[in-house]
Order: structure tokens, then C-alpha cells, then sequence
């Protein structure tokens, strides 16, 4: 069952993204990239990983992709005004990211693993992952917190449109 | 069903790869692709995505919960990222009215 069911999902993920790539229109890109991050909040269900399932739909699905559309409307990008690149270019990216995928997946193909046969019954969940975040990466967490007061004057300082006023 | 469970088998850790490498390979391809800076940056959240699923995988084949702490962190930037990018796309689309990449080419040589 969770294979087919990988298989959905995995076919889903890699059309959307393609989807993104190749939309004439930003805001079906946008929407695509969307339906490409719920189909990964569904790969990390089947990773066993529900606190991040439930962080990536928040944070991606929800704040990220609203900023996107956010600024897409702002900027007035709901048509399709963007210049191509010539063929030749756009063939040569198309071969390049083929050749990319090529060797990535070449020189990962031999790789095994195997999973442990039981796995704690807190594993992925927030309790679990709290447990870690607050114990072993509690200074990283509280860096993360400065990052974030950073960014987001940043991106006030960088929003205005006159320093001065 | 039963025959493509059986061609598949047990998903391992190679379709985790394999997923996440095509996943940041279209990323790239984007990047190369578009002159649009938005798309552009949708693409570089693709790639980001791509490397936090095989964060997830790892850490769900090792056992280890470490490496989910790891995509946390992950998104944390990302979204630190995504919040200064997009200001600086807008600043940039205010000084020259379009967001074609091409235009920005000084540091070009």
C-alpha cells in the first residue's frame, strides 16, 4: 500500500515541479508549486515524520506561498510579458539539468540501507522532535530566533520606500 | 496494484534518492531556464525541498531523529530567505520596472 502509494505522490511532486519550471503564467507556477508542496507534506507522512508534515504545510504551503502570491499580485505579473531565452539556451539548460539528474542519480544508485525494523513510537512526532530541538539543538534554535528578528528587519528596511521618512 | 508493489517492492531508500535528485535537478533546470526572478526563486524553494526530503528519508532509514531537527532548520532559513528575497525583489522591480533578470547584468562580464 505505502508504495503505491510513494508512487502517486512521487509522480505527483516531480509534475508539479515540472509544472513550475515550464508555466508561461507566475501565478500557475505559483499554484503548481503549491500542489507540489502538499504532495512533499505527504512523502514526510510516509517518512513517519508528522511534526514536519505538519511545519511544511504551515510554513510552505501556507506563509511562504502567500508571500509569493502576495508580491506576484503587487508586481501585476498575472499575464505573461516575460522575454524567452533563445532556443539554443533554453536547450542547453534542458540538457545541462538532464545531465545534473543523471549523475545525481548515477552516483547515488548503488546506495542500500536498511531501515530499523522498530522505531520508537515518538518518532517524527512533536514530542519527539521537541525532545531533540530542546535538549541536543537548543542554542541553534535560539540562533534561529536571532536570525529570524534579523531577517525580518531586514526585509521592513528593504520594503520602505524611502529610508528616511 | 499487486504487480506494480511487486516491480516496486519495498520502497528503500534508492526512490528517496532518486525523487530528491530529479526534484533538485528541475530546480536547476529553472533556474537556468526562466528570466523571470520570481520563478527563479521558486525554483532555488524546489531544490530546498528536494534536499529536506532526503534530510527526511535518512533520518527515517537511520532511525535517527536528528536529521528532521536538521529540516526544521532548514525551513527556518528558508523562510528567513524567502521574506528578504521577495524585499529585494521588490525594491529591484521598483528601480527598473520589470523582472526580467537580464537587466541586472553589471557585475556581468
Amino acid at each position: 500500500m505505502s508504495s503505491v502509494a510513494f508512487l502517486v505522490l512521487a509522480v505527483l511532486t516531480i509534475v508539479s515541479g515540472l509544472m513550475v519550471v515550464f508555466s508561461k503564467n507566475p501565478v500557475y507556477s505559483v499554484l503548481w508549486l503549491i500542489i507540489c508542496f502538499f504532495s512533499i507534506t505527504g512523502h514526510y507522512i510516509l517518512l513517519d515524520a508528522h511534526f514536519l508534515a505538519i511545519v511544511n504545510l504551515i510554513v510552505y504551503a501556507g506563509a511562504i506561498m502567500v508571500l509569493f502570491l502576495f508580491v506576484i499580485m503587487y508586481l501585476n505579473l498575472n499575464k505573461e510579458n516575460e522575454p524567452h531565452k533563445p532556443f539554443l539556451l533554453k536547450l542547453a539548460a534542458v540538457i545541462s539539468g538532464c545531465l545534473l539528474m543523471v549523475i545525481l542519480a548515477g552516483s547515488l544508485k548503488g546506495f542500500s540501507m536498511n531501515p530499523p525494523t522498530q522505531i520508537p513510537g515518538t518518532f517524527g512526532t512533536a514530542k519527539g522532535v521537541g525532545y531533540i530541538l530542546f535538549h541536543e539543538f537548543l542554542l541553534p534554535f535560539e540562533v534561529a530566533s536571532i536570525l529570524f528578528i534579523s531577517a525580518m528587519v531586514g526585509a521592513v528596511i528593504l520594503g520602505k520606500k524611502h529610508i528616511n521618512d | 496494484m499487486e504487480e506494480i508493489q511487486r516491480a516496486f517492492g519495498q520502497i528503500g531508500i534508492n526512490h528517496y534518492l532518486f525523487l530528491s535528485s530529479v526534484l533538485f535537478s528541475i530546480g536547476v533546470m529553472g533556474v537556468l531556464l526562466r528570466r523571470n526572478f520570481i520563478i527563479i526563486f521558486m525554483s532555488v524553494e524546489l531544490m530546498l525541498n528536494g534536499v529536506n526530503i532526503l534530510l527526511a528519508a535518512f533520518s527515517r532509514y537511520s532511525g535517527n531523529q536528528s536529521g528532521q531537527v536538521f529540516v526544521f532548520f532548514i525551513m527556518v532559513v528558508a523562510a528567513a530567505e524567502v521574506a528578504v528575497g521577495l524585499a529585494i525583489l521588490v525594491m529591484i522591480y521598483r528601480n527598473i520596472r520589470s523582472t526580467d533578470i537580464n537587466a541586472l547584468k553589471n557585475l556581468k562580464w
